[in-house]
C-alpha cells in the first residue's frame, strides 16, 4: 500500500510495469502513449492517447493501467483519452526501439526506406504487405536470411 | 460558432461516422474470405481503422448532441433512414475487384477531404482528422496499388476491375456534393467547399485509371440519396446484421 503522499515519479514507475498486450516487450511508457500524469484528491489522473484509431489493445491497456495503480493503493484512478496531438512513432523511446528490434520487430526509423532485418541485420528486405498482424505493423521479408518479419510502421 | 452550427455539425459528424462504420463493416465481412492471407489481413486492418474512426465520430456526435445518447446508441439504434452515409460505402463487396473499386473511390475522396478538416475551426473535427489522415494515407496507397495490379494484370483481372469500376462509378460524386447540413457548415466556414479537393480527387482517379490501363467510364449518371437517408436496398440488410444483438437484447454488454 502506498501510505506516504503520492508523487508523480512513483506513478511513472508503476506505468513502466504496464506492457502493451500485443507487443509485451514494450511498456506504455516506451510507446509514448502516456501524455501526462496529474495527482488528484485521493488518486491520480493519467492522460493517454491512442496509437491507431481502432487499436483494440487500447481498452486492455486502460484496464491494465487502472489495475496497476489501484493495486498500488491509489483509490481514485481516472484515465483521460486525448486525440490531439496525434500519436506518432517519434514518441517511442530509444529504449523502446531497441527492445522492439531484440524482440524481432524492425523498429520505425525515419529516413529508412527498407528496414533492416531484425534477425540477421541485412538491409536487403522487401515489403510483403503494408498490413501486418496488428494495425501498427507491416509485413516484410529478408532477402538474405529469407525470414519474414514485422516492421513497426513509421506513423 | 458552435451555438449556431451545432445541429448541422452533429449531422455532419454522424455522416462521417456512418461512412466509416458502414465501410468498415463491409470490409469486416471479408474476414476469413480474403483472396490471400495478406489481403484478408489488409482488409480487416483497414476495417479496424475505419471502425475506430467511426467510434471517435460517434463519441463526438453524442457529446455535441448532449442528450445522453452514447456512441453505441447512435450506431446500434438508428434505423436505415436515419443513417446518412454515402451510397458508395454500402455497396456489397462483390468480387475482390468490386471491393477495390469501392475502396479506391472512397479513399481518393477521404484523404484530401480529411486534409481540409485539419484546417477546420472546429477543434473536435481537427483532432479526429489528425488521427484519421495518417490511416487514410495507407488506405489509398493500398487500394490504388490494387487498381493498378488488377487493371494492368491478366486479361481476367483487367476485365473484372473495369466492370467493377464501371459499376461503382455513378456513386462516386455523391461524396463531393454537399448535403444541406454540409452546405450550412461550408457557409459558416466550418467545412471547406468541394472545390477545395475536386482537382486532387479527379487527378488521383484519372492518374490511377490511366496507369492501370483501364478506361474511364463514360456513364454520366450520378446516383445520390444516402446523405439524406435514402439508401440502396443493401443497407437495411447490413444493419439488420450489425444491429441484431442490440435490437434483440437491448442493453446487452459483453
Amino acid at each position: 500500500m502506498n501510505t506516504s503522499a503520492p508523487d508523480i515519479a512513483s506513478v511513472w514507475t508503476l506505468l513502466e510495469t504496464v506492457v502493451d498486450p500485443e507487443i509485451p516487450v514494450l511498456t506504455v511508457a516506451d510507446l509514448g502513449i502516456i501524455r501526462d500524469v496529474h495527482l488528484i484528491e485521493n488518486g491520480v489522473e493519467v492522460v493517454i492517447t491512442p496509437t491507431y484509431s481502432g487499436c483494440p489493445a487500447m481498452n486492455m491497456i486502460e484496464v491494465q493501467i487502472m489495475a496497476a495503480l489501484k493495486g498500488a493503493g491509489y483509490q481514485d484512478v481516472r484515465i483521460k483519452t486525448v486525440l490531439s496531438p496525434a500519436w506518432t512513432t517519434d514518441w517511442i523511446t530509444e529504449e523502446g526501439m531497441a527492445k522492439l528490434e531484440k524482440f524481432g520487430i524492425a523498429p520505425p526509423r525515419k529516413n529508412q526506406e527498407f528496414p533492416n532485418c531484425p534477425q540477421c541485420g541485412s538491409p536487403h528486405t522487401k515489403l510483403l504487405s503494408q498490413f501486418g498482424s496488428t494495425a501498427c505493423k507491416s509485413l516484410w521479408q529478408c532477402q538474405e536470411c529469407k525470414e519474414p518479419f514485422d516492421h513497426f510502421k513509421c506513423h | 460558432m458552435n451555438q449556431t452550427a451545432s445541429p448541422s455539425l452533429f449531422q455532419f459528424v454522424l455522416y462521417m461516422a456512418d461512412n466509416c462504420l458502414v465501410l468498415g463493416h463491409r470490409l469486416g465481412e471479408w474476414c476469413g474470405h480474403g483472396p490471400v492471407l495478406e489481403q484478408d489481413i489488409a482488409m480487416t486492418n483497414i476495417s479496424l481503422d475505419l471502425i475506430g474512426q467511426a467510434r471517435l465520430y460517434y463519441q463526438y456526435a453524442a457529446e455535441l448532441e448532449g442528450k445522453g445518447r452514447t456512441e453505441d446508441d447512435l450506431a446500434y439504434l438508428r434505423s436505415e433512414r436515419e443513417y446518412t452515409n454515402a451510397l458508395l460505402v454500402e455497396l456489397p463487396n462483390g468480387d475482390f475487384a468490386h471491393t477495390i473499386a469501392r475502396q479506391f473511390l472512397f479513399d481518393a475522396w477521404h484523404l484530401p477531404f480529411l486534409k481540409t478538416l485539419l484546417a477546420s475551426p472546429d477543434q473536435g473535427l481537427r483532432d479526429i482528422a489528425g488521427k484519421a489522415v495518417k490511416e487514410a494515407t495507407y488506405h489509398l496507397k493500398w487500394s490504388s496499388e490494387w487498381v493498378l495490379r488488377l487493371g494492368d494484370g491478366t486479361e481476367e483481372s483487367q476485365l473484372r476491375m473495369q466492370v467493377a469500376l464501371d459499376e461503382a462509378w455513378m456513386y462516386r460524386l455523391e461524396l463531393l456534393m454537399p448535403a444541406p447540413f454540409e452546405q450550412r457548415l461550408i457557409d459558416a466556414g466550418v467545412l471547406a467547399g468541394p472545390e477545395e479537393i475536386r482537382e486532387e480527387w479527379e487527378q488521383t482517379i484519372a492518374d490511377t485509371i490511366r496507369e492501370a490501363t483501364l478506361t474511364t467510364p463514360d456513364d454520366p449518371a450520378v446516383q445520390t440519396g444516402g446523405k439524406t437517408g435514402v439508401h440502396t436496398e443493401h443497407l437495411g440488410h447490413m444493419l439488420a446484421d450489425l444491429q441484431y444483438m442490440q435490437r434483440a437484447y437491448p442493453g446487452l454488454e459483453w
